[in-house]
């Protein structure tokens, strides 16, 4: 369980990292690109949203990837 | 346990509640009526209003929320729990009372939007500080073989607070007339949070510190500081992130569903009017509330992760299979239509928002169906001076549709809400016990604060605007299948928004199944 628990590490880091992409381009831009108010959840997104799921499943693998959460 | 100490125990929960019930409740009345302090506050037409319309509704709900939290949980970690949530009610109470006293905008100007902005972020910043201390200290206070049902009742204060506020704004409708409420009437539950912070205030005022902080406290063994302790720390800070992505993040997203994401899919896709939907809601929130409680203790005898990881499981699986059933409900073209009794009319009619001659041309089509259900469709063209006003090309055209469903049918809603609201009392009813449990007393409130927020207020606050986007993506790429002669896209645009709850709960539940521990039920460090 221990391995798996590691392994999976990488896999958090991608997902947050594919979160960021996936936010930016497919959401962010596309309601930049349509003005007005839609720009505030666009500057959400890019600001706080997409910092806080890479950083957070980011830290997260790493952690696994050290073996923090491994059982003793 | 004795019975005076049960006695106390439950003056213990039931002021920590009341407190944090109204706390709810003042921050749902600003959503609940939204649309009529649009029109006083923010009205259509002017970009900046627009802009800071939308800044109160996304900022009090998702950057502010965190920072109250933060700010909250460390001086509830630094000078005690029993402080730090009397000063977010009387934050949460004060603001509230005066946003229901704010000149509107055609009186002050500018200034009343910005004003409502503010006392908006301060309702944020408190909601953001109220929960962690409730629960931390009704937790604290808990023995720990019931403290899963003990802080139950803190959970079920959001829920409340939503259907207080529903119930408060349709008896404040129902006493007067539509022009009244629009008028001044909607300034009343707005106006009446003070009498319930008042009293709530004056219950809290008797209680004493949390034993565990008290003692930590006497024994000078308080955080100097919280914020590094429990974020500058990686012994704590893998417990922080393991609280949102393995918990709070899930439950989050599954809460937002099983009420908003309801109540505004019955809405705004399948057409129902307001009142209904309400009615609908209200129903379904009160059978569901009591298995806050039934789950929490449940909680205290399996243990918490798993019931929680069961809900979170349950609710992925069978999310779009129910939507597909509410949707089919309702959908007229599923009924028989009794054909001599439509109605079809065109008219012009004068609209004042018409700068271009004053008029519209509006078709309505009114149907009636066999199960009672009573269809109606609006279609408005904007005129320009007597022709059509054309936008990239086409007609300037806004359509309406309202179906009006039958109690047959409202049942079925009913129940599908309801089953929804299971899964939300399973991941929702034992989380504050098992936060708190995470936690060492001495930063306890900051360090289930933040998840806790973070999970709830930006995981699941951003729900209906990203599902929302999800099915409008849909939708176009659909029309425009539709416009070059090719088959749809996607099959049922409007299970599209489910994905991002689907995710979001999937993936917490894998980490949550495979990272969470939850053998330790212990608080006193």
């Amino acid at each position: 369980m221990n391995a798996i628990k590691k392994i999976l590490g990488v896999v958090w880091i991608a997902i947050g990292l594919f979160a960021v992409y996936y936010l930016i381009v497919n959401q962010a831009v596309t309601l930049w690109n349509k003005g007005g108010e839609n720009r505030i959840p666009a500057i959400i997104y890019t600001v706080v949203l997409c910092p806080m799921i890479a950083g957070a499943l980011g830290t997260f693998g790493l952690y696994c990837l050290q073996g923090e959460y491994n059982e003793n | 346990m004795s019975s005076k100490t049960k006695s106390s125990m439950f003056s213990i929960i039931g002021a920590s509640s009341v407190g944090t019930m109204i706390e709810w409740y003042d921050f749902y009345i600003f959503g609940s009526l939204a649309t009529v302090i649009s029109t006083k506050f923010f009205p259509s037409g002017n970009e900046t209003l627009a802009f800071l319309s939308t800044l109160a509704t996304f900022a009090a709900g998702f950057i502010v929320r965190p920072f109250g939290a933060l700010f909250f949980g460390r001086l509830g970690d630094l000078i005690g729990r029993k402080y730090t949530f009397m000063v977010t009610l009387l934050l949460m109470g004060t603001a509230t009372f005066f946003i229901g006293l704010i000149p509107s905008y055609e009186t002050i100007g500018m200034l009343a939007p910005t004003l409502v902005l503010l006392l908006r972020l301060l309702q944020g910043l408190a909601l953001g500080g109220e929960y962690g201390g409730a629960a931390t200290y009704v937790a604290e206070h808990s023995p720990n073989d019931q403290r899963g049902y003990m802080t139950s009742w803190i959970q079920i204060t959001a829920t409340a607070g939503l259907i207080v506020s529903l119930i408060v704004i349709a008896v404040t409708k129902a006493s007067m007339s539509k022009e009244s409420f629009d008028d001044y009437g909607w300034r009343i539950p707005f106006i009446a949070s003070i009498f319930m912070i008042g009293i709530s205030y004056i219950i809290r005022r008797n209680m004493h510190e949390s034993p565990l902080f008290a003692k930590v406290k006497s024994e000078g063994k308080t955080s100097t500081n919280p914020l590094k302790e429990s974020f500058g720390n990686k012994l704590n800070m893998k417990f922080v992130l393991l609280a949102l992505l393995g918990v709070t993040m899930g439950q989050g997203v599954v809460w937002y569903t099983g009420q908003f994401y309801a109540m505004s899919f019955i809405e705004k896709v399948m057409n129902v009017p307001k009142e209904q939907v309400d009615s609908v809601l209200i129903w379904a929130l009160c059978l569901g509330t009591p298995f806050f409680v039934v789950f929490g203790w449940l909680s205290d005898k399996i243990g918490r992760k798993w019931i929680m990881m069961a809900g979170m499981l349950i609710a992925v699986l069978s999310y779009r299979p129910i939507y597909t059933k509410m949707y089919e409900t309702v959908n007229p073209s599923n009924k028989s239509e009794l054909t001599e009794k439509t109605v079809k009319l065109a008219e012009v009619k004068e609209n004042a928002k018409n700068k271009n001659g004053g008029v519209d041309s509006v078709y309505t089509v009114t149907k009636e169906f066999a199960d009672g259900t009573l269809y109606k469709e609006v279609k408005t063209v904007t005129l320009n001076n007597g022709a059509v006003e054309m936008k990239d090309g086409k007609a300037v055209v806004e359509t309406k549709k309202t179906v009006t469903i039958n109690d047959s049918d409202k049942w079925t809603l009913i129940w599908m809400v309801f089953i929804q609201m299971i899964f939300v009392t399973m991941v929702y009813g034992p989380v504050a016990a098992f936060l708190v449990e995470m936690f060492p007393v001495k930063i306890r409130y900051t360090s289930m604060s933040l998840p806790y927020h973070v999970g709830n207020g930006i995981f699941g606050g951003l729900l209906p605007t990203i599902a929302t986007f999800l099915v409008s993506q849909a939708n176009t790429l659909n029309s425009k299948a539709k416009e070059m002669g090719q088959a749809v896209v996607v099959d049922k645009p409007y299970l599209e928004g489910l994905w991002y709850p689907i995710i979001i709960a999937a993936t917490c539940f894998i980490i949550g199944t495979l990272y969470l521990d939850g053998k330790d039920n212990r608080v006193d460090d």
